[in-house]
């Protein structure tokens, strides 16, 4: 192969084993100590200050503001999806509820892990009418203990899906991806940044499956002109999908809007140029449904203009999320191309 | 070292009618002016500074004295749910929407107050006679329901709000009465103000609007700008047994287990410093507490918690039964409970506290 | 009398869907320029109009605003030469077959919403309302030359020209809410011949029918004393005739609910009677449905009042409106700014006889 492309090869096997690492780390809503200390390992070094907010978000400044600089915030949420004990049955089954949203199929079934390192499984009382959707109130999770005492997990214990990385060539398959494919997107981000007149601020945010929580406290105390979030979107490029969406492998998706926000449109077309211009691949998208945490940032303090850019993920708010590395490298590159790119607004 | 508190505020014959006059004025989100009135009279005395806000929150300041103290925000919502008179149908009858989240079935056939001459009004139905046994099975929609003055007048007008007509009353161990969510919240912080501790800023929100949407503390917090957040509210309490006798595992919290702290509401994942805190704090003081089962509800908290940079923040609940009707449940024990914890909490609070980042 | 016909016409006529109101928002700019001492855009694009006071002493600001921005439709995929679409702001699917719109792609396209033929659509939707991601747009080109001129994300606007009904009703789209930029110009020109001990900030905001973005950023940006909304509500007509619709010609409404300070209504009620304007109290238990949602709790909270200019048919194409209601309206604010005098702060109270 040329040397560009063991280049290219290293830089890919570079960003999976960053992703395989960060995909492993409990830390659904809340309670994201475990994932921010990892992030802060990698991006302390790549970093001209580090700080962590009231809130838990971690913020990693790269620049600082020079002539005719911008001040530019890059987030990705650090949380995943989890659930939370709400009661230890006289028969030791755990009863749970959510945190951020999780459709009762995706639950059955599934192998959990709580933070204290207890596992169990997810199953629900049997009815004769297996076409009925159980809600999640009649769910329960069975950790093998036989009664309260005894139980390894207490009430408001948390816990996330167990699940194990997949690595298919091109394919990646993991729990957790939602989030953390935007934090690879923006470590390696910073990793390739060089010297910039702009101050740019890469944020990791906390409490976004449970509605963009950390969001604010994060933008305001920031305080930046342009923002830009970088998150996955579900891909609808399987079977008997009615949407006609993204797909995997075609490209970063440049959202125009979603079901709460209108992307800044010059945020849009600096983000379309920059890729055309650069020979990246990219996807639009129009969301009717479903939302990033883009639209709080949008509205902090004086305005901040805003632009969400996706990785197209299939089976998102699973056990089991896929994405295309091809796209979460395209994605570096445009970000990257972006940062560089004196294009005004 | 632990500091013991001192004048530890007691739930006494003066803080019990006190709580009665908050429970029997109406004062519904939007319209908070006899509460406030109340609230302005008990705390004045007592405090550095105080403002009525753009929203009519009451915002008070009560300074420590130690070198290095942390701003500590205490939230207590003055609002409840209730009614607003909409169109005058004629001959007294009044059409009206709800305020705040209630069970249209809790609203027939009850009493009500109207504005803050407490005028009196009720909630009529249609004879059982006069019902088919179809429409007996079917729920009465808000639209048919009226709120009836008796005739026609000029003294009550579209535009004024309404709440339940219920006066507070003691059933032995228990309180009854409307609006103990937050009246108990409101009683509770105007106690704490009177005995407010050296070692920290006391900055006391009385809030409004937190029925509709947390609206008064959303610019409280910024004001304030405090370290930390404490909510007072009340919790309701589902400890009552289920139809077949199976277990109750959607209790929320329970009647007699003490005041309840919250880890994760539908709008708050409180902070775990915070947490931790007052359990140890409860436990040296041999205090009874419980944990709310996680889900559902939602205080100030949820408001607090995003203003500016960020407000580490939890909240601390007396249990009752009802919430949102006109005939709230609880037990004067956990209010104590409650008061106590709180007062002992705040006497423990130093900047260490939050030295450490939240996890 | 008429006067603000014109301009308000040409408010209509320029497109200014949420997100992307430029092109309304350079006519507000042109419009307000000679009325105002300092003109600027904020962030993200709301039109900020400075009419400084008079007097020499700091004095308190007042923000008067009206949302610039309309409800439309955007692109979401393009299919065979046809375009699927969705909403911005809150548009009834049950309006659209059959109406006229223009894709803004890279050139403006004249087109048509398509309710397809049953046999095209699943059988569970046969001869009901159709839902919005099975309608079309149909702009009348080849396949090729659709996809060479229209993107996923391009704006699609209504096309129906405005026209003057019988008695001096004007029936238009985006009636919500150019009426109210219109009164609120009404207001600037009305002030240009008054002393003020007030600043004033004319606000045109944006994003009102997608979040408030607008509301809330200029409101934490200015901070002023006090905020009035100047919005459309809901006039009277055909199935809207309960206690929440108010008739054409009847006048401005006046806010009252969790939203409006209670001085402030009760001032603006009082200076309607003495001046013979008439008025209808506007009842809100809920959400006002308007940019003081927001502006109530910029920073440390912002005392607001909503005035409505009641029209019908909100959110379709054939919206309709009184002018004389604009004229009111925009009178009725221009009275309340000059009457403000420095202390007027000081007498907003709460009715308990504290501070």
């Amino acid at each position: 192969m040329t040397v560009k492309e063991y280049e290219h090869l290293e830089r890919g096997n570079g960003l999976k084993s960053l992703i395989k690492k960060l995909v492993e780390i409990i830390s659904p809503p809340g309670y994201e100590a475990a994932i921010r200390d990892l992030i802060r390992l990698e991006v302390q070094p790549l970093s001209d200050e580090v700080h962590v907010d009231a809130l838990g978000n971690l913020i990693a400044r790269k620049g600082e503001l020079g002539k005719n600089g911008r001040k530019i915030m890059l987030t990705a949420h650090m949380d995943e999806i989890g659930l939370i004990a709400t009661h230890v049955d006289n028969n030791g089954f755990i009863r749970f509820t959510t945190l951020g949203s999780i459709q009762p199929q995706v639950l059955a079934g599934a192998q959990v892990r709580f933070l204290n390192g207890i596992e169990g499984v997810i199953r629900f009382q049997t009815f004769s009418r297996t076409s009925e959707l159980t809600p999640v109130e009649k769910m329960f999770i069975d950790v093998g203990a036989t009664n309260p005492g005894s139980c390894p997990v207490k009430v408001e214990d948390v816990a996330a899906f167990k699940g194990g990385f997949l690595d298919l060539g091109r394919r990646l398959v993991a729990r957790s991806m939602d989030g953390r494919v935007g934090v690879a997107v923006l470590i390696e981000t910073m990793r390739r940044l060089k010297g910039t007149t702009d101050e740019v601020n890469f944020v990791f945010t906390t409490q976004a499956e449970v509605g963009a929580r950390g969001m604010a406290p994060a933008a305001y105390g920031v305080d930046p002109e342009i923002g830009i979030t970088v998150n996955a979107t579900p891909a609808s490029d399987t079977p008997d999908d009615p949407r006609l969406g993204t797909a995997l492998g075609k490209g970063p998706v440049i959202q125009v809007k979603d079901g709460r926000m209108v992307a800044a449109p010059q945020i849009v077309d600096w983000m379309v140029h920059t890729a055309e211009k650069n020979r990246i691949p990219y996807q639009r998208e129009v969301l009717s449904l479903g939302s990033t945490e883009a639209h709080v940032m949008q509205l902090t303090r004086l305005g901040v203009l805003s632009g969400m850019l996706a990785i197209p993920c299939r089976y998102l708010h699973s056990a089991s999320e896929m994405v295309d590395i091809e796209d979460v490298h395209n994605a570096v590159h445009l970000l990257v191309a972006l940062l560089e790119s004196r294009q005004k607004l | 070292m632990m500091v013991m508190p001192e004048n530890t505020p007691v739930i006494g014959k003066t803080q019990i009618r006190l709580l009665e006059r908050l429970c029997n004025a109406v004062a519904v989100s939007g319209d908070e002016a006899e509460v406030r009135a109340i609230v302005l009279e008990e705390i004045r005395p007592h405090t550095d500074d105080i403002k009525i806000d753009a929203l009519g929150n009451v915002l008070a300041i009560r300074h420590g004295q130690s070198r290095h103290r942390l701003r500590v925000m205490l939230a207590a919502h003055m609002d409840e749910v209730g009614f607003m008179l909409t169109a005058n149908d004629g001959e007294g009858l009044f059409r009206f929407e709800t305020i705040g989240s209630m069970d249209v079935r809790q609203l027939v056939g009850k009493r009500v107050w109207v504005g803050r001459e407490h005028i009196p009004g009720v909630i009529g139905a249609r004879p059982i006679h006069l019902t088919t046994s179809e429409d007996s099975i079917r729920e009465i929609p808000l639209e048919a329901l009226r709120i009836d003055i008796g005739t026609e007048n000029e003294i009550v007008k579209p535009g004024e709000r309404a709440a339940f007509a219920t006066r507070f009353t003691r059933l032995g161990p228990s309180l009854r009465a409307k609006a103990l969510d937050d009246r108990l919240g409101v009683a509770t912080l105007a106690e704490l103000v009177r005995h407010a501790p050296p070692n920290i800023d006391l900055l006391a929100a009385f809030t409004t609007q937190e029925e509709i949407g947390h609206r008064g503390a959303i610019v409280a917090a910024y004001a304030l700008n405090p370290d930390l957040a404490i909510v007072i509210d009340s919790t309701p309490a589902f400890d009552i047994p289920s139809h077949d006798g199976s277990e109750n595992t959607s209790y929320n919290t329970r009647l007699g287990k003490g005041p309840a702290l919250y880890i994760a509401d539908s709008g708050t994942l409180s902070d775990p410093r915070l947490v931790r805190f007052l359990m140890e704090t409860a436990g040296m003081n041999k205090i009874p507490f419980q944990l709310r089962q996680p889900g559902g509800g939602g205080t100030d908290a949820a408001a607090i918690q995003q203003a500016r940079t960020g407000i580490p923040s939890i909240s601390v609940s007396v249990p009752g039964r009802y919430a949102h009707t006109a005939m709230g449940l609880c037990r004067l024990e956990d209010w104590k409970n409650t008061l106590k914890l709180l007062h002992a909490a705040l006497w423990r609070i130093t900047p260490a506290l939050l030295g450490k980042e939240r996890r | 009398m008429n006067d603000i016909l014109p301009f308000l016409k040409s408010l209509v006529a320029a497109p200014g869907l949420s997100g992307y109101e430029s092109p309304v928002a350079r006519l507000i700019e042109a419009k307000w320029r000679p009325l105002v001492d300092e003109l600027s855009l904020s962030r993200l694009g709301s039109v900020h109009g400075l009419r400084k006071s008079n007097i020499s002493e700091p004095p308190r600001s007042i923000m008067i605003t009206a949302h610039m921005d309309a409800i439309g439709l955007m692109v979401t995929s393009v299919v065979d030469g046809f375009l699927h679409i969705t909403n911005i702001g809150d548009v009834d699917p049950r309006i659209l077959p059959g109406q006229p719109v223009i894709v803004h792609g890279l050139k403006d396209l004249p087109g048509v919403v398509v309710l397809p033929p049953g046999k095209l659509l699943p059988e569970s939707l046969a001869d009901r309302p159709i839902p919005l991601e099975h309608l079309l747009v149909d702009v009348g080109l080849e396949p090729g030359r659709v996809t060479q001129l229209v993107r996923i994300g391009d704006l699609v606007s209504f096309a129906s020209e405005p026209v003057e009904l019988v008695g001096g009703l004007l029936s238009a789209h985006s009636l919500d809410n150019r009426v109210s930029v219109a009164a609120l110009t009404v207001c600037l020109e009305e002030l240009q011949s008054r002393t003020l001990a007030w600043d004033v900030w004319a606000v045109a905001t944006v994003q009102e029918e997608i979040g408030l973005a607008g509301a809330a950023t200029s409101s934490f940006q200015i901070k002023p004393d006090i905020a009035i909304v100047v919005d459309a509500t809901y006039g009277k007509g055909p199935s809207a005739d309960d206690w929440n619709t108010f008739g054409l010609g009847s006048g401005p409404t006046l806010g009252w609910g969790a939203e409006i300070h209670p001085f402030l209504y009760n001032e603006f009620k009082e200076l309607a009677e003495r001046l013979g304007i008439p008025s209808s109290m506007e009842i809100m238990p809920g959400p006002s449905g308007t940019d003081a949602y927001a502006m109530q709790l910029a920073a440390a909270g912002i005392p607001c009042f909503v005035l409505g200019i009641p029209i019908r048919y909100m959110h379709t194409p054939v919206e309709v409106v009184a002018p004389k209601d604009i004229l009111r309206t925009g009178r009725l604010l221009a009275e309340f700014i000059t009457y403000l005098q420095p202390g007027f702060l000081d007498g907003i109270t709460w009715d308990d006889g504290h501070a």
